[in-house]
Order: structure tokens, then C-alpha cells, then sequence
């Protein structure tokens, strides 16, 4: 039921999720923003159990924060990538987490990069990745549409098709969802795709 | 080929052993004649294969064959209906009665209580029912369900009574450990966080806890949910417990922020009434408290069955004819 995917364009990276916190049939609430700052240059998006989520997402916040006031330099996203994989590799036959992410980020000399990082640890770098029911929908429409170099208005188009496809044919679909993205700017909040208001 | 014909429940079964020594069962819906077994091949059903070489037990029932329609109806019923009856797939199950009560119990939030608590202009709104359950057994109808961490804090309890009462007492110890510590309240993002990092690290061992925590701070009113599976929700609006689904109906229909503290009580109060009315695991007593800033105070404590008259009251009945007293000549 939680959708999360994300895509790299030029010059930038974007991730797309849902924004529902639900408990079996009850919808919670709508606007539960599941993509996480991690520094000023990178976003991960997370999806999973509810507190495996936020604890997992939280460690590797402040671990990152930390490898920045030890060493006076920012990790850069390949790094935080193996690093996260590396914790969720280690804890995966002793306690799981059951958490997916997809991790975007910026570096000066690298440019854009996104990061797919499964529950069991698997670490891929693609173009574009998806997670959850909506990947059934959100890849296909990808792989259709998505060219490399794409501009930030290509990419959201795409990303708007996505979420009408995921909306149009998911059976329990989201109600809202949040588009950020990452670029030489830095990480921020880009819009919303709103069908209630929360 | 050995033929035996034998009914279960609704359906009729014809078992056959091939020459190939496998058993092969034919079943056949209610509505299909089954009188001649050389026209079976021609009806609806399903068919099992198995290989098994088994020893059939040959029953006789020769005593059972007419040339009367099994399951009555008349003749031209049944003979219409064998040539064109509508028919639909029956659920695959035998338990017909019982396959929806466990769908109902698989969605059905598991925690056997209403709590809600929302924030507005003027505060936070929490309220609760107070029932305890034990299956089917009401056990108790006077049970506080909302626990009083400190004068300016309020938690819900729904799930483990035991887990909730202990677990929000030592929240309201670590609250004023922090408070000594740090010579200033702690707000309720603070307390809702070492509450879920508890309940996180317990994770797995059988905890139910379902929580909002809702206070007043620096920041103004705060709302939290916490529950025993690590989650965490920082919101306006939430409502915990069997009775949820039938209290958010009320609450979201009803939900303006700027309400006054009496239009807001009323909100919450109806909407836990309206949910004891509905699930059976919730009743009793629809307490009500505010959140303001200078703390907690209790609104109200009311009855759900005087509640129901209040709202509904019993019209009398009109009556069309009256009986009086037959004259006595």
C-alpha cells in the first residue's frame, strides 16, 4: 500500500512518496511526510513498518550528522549508501529491519545519484527505482517514459503519471503524496499531489 | 469401475476409482439433478484427482435410488432448472457461516476500547470509554482509560491494561527526572519520543499498548499516537481501539478547529457514545477531559445508556385503538 519511487534526471535527483500512515483498514492520517533529509544535499525516501521506519531512518540521520562533526566533511551519498546497507546487513540475522529506501543524492563532482537499498540489504545504483504495490505500476511507466538527462519539468510530468496511474488502478491507493527533490542547490521539498485535505 | 454415490452437506459426491487404480470425486451443486449417473458427465462441477489406491467401501443405495428429485421442488422445477438455471460460484469453503466472521476479525483493529482525542482552538480534547473485556465477558464498566502522567500531560490506554497503566506511570517518572534535570517541563514531542523508544525496544514480546499522548507545551497544544509496534504519529485528530473506525466517523464529520471547550466535548462525547453503541467491546462510562494551558481538567463522566435516551428519547407510541373494560351486565 506504500508507494515510494524515485528517479534521476539532469543535474538532479527526485523522489516520490506516499504520505498515509495506516493500521490495517484505518487510514491514521494523510500527511505523513516519509522522506527524510538526511543532510543538506541528500534524501531518503523509506518505506516499511511504522517503527522500524522512523528509528532507522532517525540512526542514520544522526550517524551521518556525526561522521560530519568528527571529520569536518559531509559523507557523500555512495558512502551513506553502504553505510546504511552495511546496518541493515548487520542487524538482518539477529533482528531485521524491515524497511526499504531509496536513497537520492548530490555531489559536486559525481552529480546526481540514486540509491536502491532493500530490507535484506541489497544495494543497487540505478536511474530509477520503485517500491511497494505502486512499483507495479510506477516501473513500467518508467522504463516507458524515462530517458536520461531528462529536465525537471520531464521528470515531474512522469512522476505525475505515475501517481495517476498508481491512483487510477492500485486498489487501496493513497490518497496524497510528496514530491522532493536534490540538486546543486541542495535537498528540499518540491510539492504535493493532494486529493484530501489533512 | 466402482461407482459410489454419497452426499456431503450440500453437495452430492460420486467417487469413482478408474481402472488406472486413481480416485477421482465428482461434486455436484445443489441445484443439479443427479438421477441418472450416465448424464453426470454433462453437469457442472469440479473434479479432484488423486493417486491413491484405496479399498473402497461399497455402499449400497439401493434403498435410497427413486425416481423422485433429491432435494424436492417439483419435477418441472428441477427439469427447467437443469437445462438453464442461473447459477453462481459458491465460496470455496464449508463453513459457510463462519468465513466472514473471520474476515470481519482479520480487519477489525484488535484492542477492545474507544479512545479519541483531538486539538483545536482552545486545547486538546480527550476522551474514552470505559469497558474492559475479556472475550466475550465484560469484566469491568469502570475502568479509567485515561491516565493522568502529569498535572499538564494526559495518555490514552488502549490494549493491555497492565502494559498502559505501568508504562505511562514510568513515562510521568522520566517526565520529572527531565523536568529536575533540566529545571524546565518537557515538552510532549520529548515524552511521546522516550515513550516509543521504549515500547521500540520491546518490540516483538507481546507488548499492546495503543497511546496518544496529548499535552499542552511551549509550542502550544501537542498530540501524539504511540503504539507497541515501534510506531510513532505527531497529528491532530486520532482515535484508538475496536470502536476507531465508528468514532472517526463522527469525529471527522463533525471536526471544525475553531470549536469552543462545550461544542468540542460535545463532538468527543458523541462520538464515543456513538461508538459504544455499535462495538460491543466498548461501553460504559464517556469520560471527557481538556487540555488547556494551565493543564488538565475533567469535563464530564457520562453514561452511555443515559447518553443513547438523551439523544433518542423513547417517543411514546401512538396508539390506534384503545381496550377498555368490557361492561359487566
Amino acid at each position: 500500500m506504500e508507494c515510494v519511487f524515485g528517479m534521476v534526471g539532469k543535474g538532479f535527483a527526485l523522489v516520490v512518496a506516499d504520505t498515509s500512515a495506516v493500521n490495517s483498514i484505518l487510514v491514521h492520517k494523510s500527511n505523513e511526510d516519509k522522506i527524510m533529509v538526511l543532510d543538506s544535499h541528500k534524501l531518503m525516501g523509506a518505506s516499511g513498518e511504522a517503527g522500524d521506519r522512523a528509528q532507522f531512518t532517525e540512526y542514520v540521520q544522526k550517524n551521518v550528522a556525526l561522521y560530519q562533526y568528527r571529520n569536518g566533511i559531509p559523507l557523500t551519498t555512495k558512502a551513506a549508501a553502504n553505510f546504511m546497507r552495511g546496518e541493515l546487513a548487520t542487524a538482518l540475522r539477529k533482528n531485521p529491519y524491515m524497511v526499504n529506501i531509496v536513497l537520492a543524492g548530490f555531489d559536486k563532482d559525481t552529480g546526481p545519484s540514486l540509491y536502491f537499498i532493500d530490507y535484506i540489504a541489497t544495494l543497487h545504483k540505478v536511474d530509477k527505482a520503485a517500491f511497494g504495490y505502486g512499483s507495479y505500476f510506477a516501473l513500467s511507466m518508467m522504463d516507458r517514459h524515462y530517458h536520461p538527462n531528462m529536465t525537471v519539468d520531464e521528470a515531474i510530468k512522469l512522476a505525475e503519471q505515475c501517481i495517476e496511474e498508481i491512483r487510477s488502478r492500485l486498489v487501496v491507493a493513497p490518497q496524497n503524496f510528496v514530491i522532493k527533490i536534490v540538486d546543486k542547490d541542495g535537498a528540499r521539498e518540491h510539492s504535493w499531489r493532494r486529493t484530501t485535505k489533512d | 469401475m466402482n461407482r459410489v454415490k454419497y452426499r456431503i452437506s450440500w453437495f452430492i459426491v460420486v467417487q469413482e476409482i478408474t481402472s488406472s487404480n486413481t480416485v477421482v470425486r465428482t461434486f455436484f451443486l445443489l441445484n443439479q439433478r443427479v438421477n441418472d449417473l450416465v448424464d453426470i458427465s454433462q453437469l457442472k462441477g469440479f473434479r479432484f484427482e488423486f493417486s491413491l489406491s484405496v479399498e473402497i467401501m461399497k455402499l449400497d443405495f439401493s434403498g435410497l435410488e427413486s425416481s423422485a428429485p433429491l432435494y424436492g421442488g417439483s419435477n418441472e422445477l428441477l427439469s427447467d432448472g437443469f437445462s438453464a438455471a442461473p447459477s453462481f460460484d459458491l465460496p470455496v469453503t464449508s463453513d459457510f457461516d463462519g468465513f466472514q466472521k473471520n474476515s470481519i476479525q482479520m480487519v477489525k483493529p484488535a484492542k477492545g476500547t474507544t479512545t479519541l482525542a483531538f486539538i483545536f482552538k482552545e486545547g486538546v480534547m480527550v476522551a474514552a470509554d470505559s469497558r474492559a473485556s475479556m472475550g466475550g465477558y465484560i469484566s469491568s464498566q469502570s475502568v479509567k482509560k485515561i491516565i493522568e502522567i502529569n498535572p499538564y500531560m494526559l495518555g490514552t490506554m488502549a490494549g493491555g491494561a497492565a502494559d498502559c497503566q505501568f508504562w505511562h506511570r514510568n513515562l510521568g517518572i522520566k517526565c520529572r527526572l527531565h523536568e529536575l534535570a533540566n529545571k524546565r517541563r518537557i515538552s510532549v514531542t520529548g515524552a511521546s519520543k522516550l515513550l516509543a523508544n521504549i515500547l521500540y525496544s520491546y518490540r516483538g514480546m507481546g507488548l499492546s499498548v495503543g497511546t496518544m499522548i496529548a499535552g499542552w507545551d511551549e509550542k502550544g497544544p501537542g498530540l501524539y499516537y504511540v503504539d507497541s509496534e515501534g510506531g510513532r504519529l505527531k497529528g491532530t485528530k486520532f482515535s484508538v481501539g475496536s470502536g476507531s473506525p465508528y468514532a472517526y466517523g463522527v469525529l471527522d464529520s463533525g471536526y471544525k478547529y475553531d470549536l469552543t471547550v462545550d461544542e468540542a466535548a460535545e463532538l468527543a462525547r458523541r462520538a464515543i457514545y456513538h461508538a459504544t453503541f455499535r462495538d460491543g467491546a466498548s461501553g460504559g462510562v464517556a469520560s471527557v477531559y481538556h487540555v488547556g494551558p494551565n493543564g488538565w481538567t475533567k469535563l464530564s463522566g457520562d453514561d452511555v445508556g443515559e447518553l443513547h435516551y438523551s439523544y433518542y428519547p423513547v417517543e411514546p407510541a401512538i396508539v390506534e385503538q384503545e381496550m377498555t373494560e368490557a361492561v359487566v351486565a
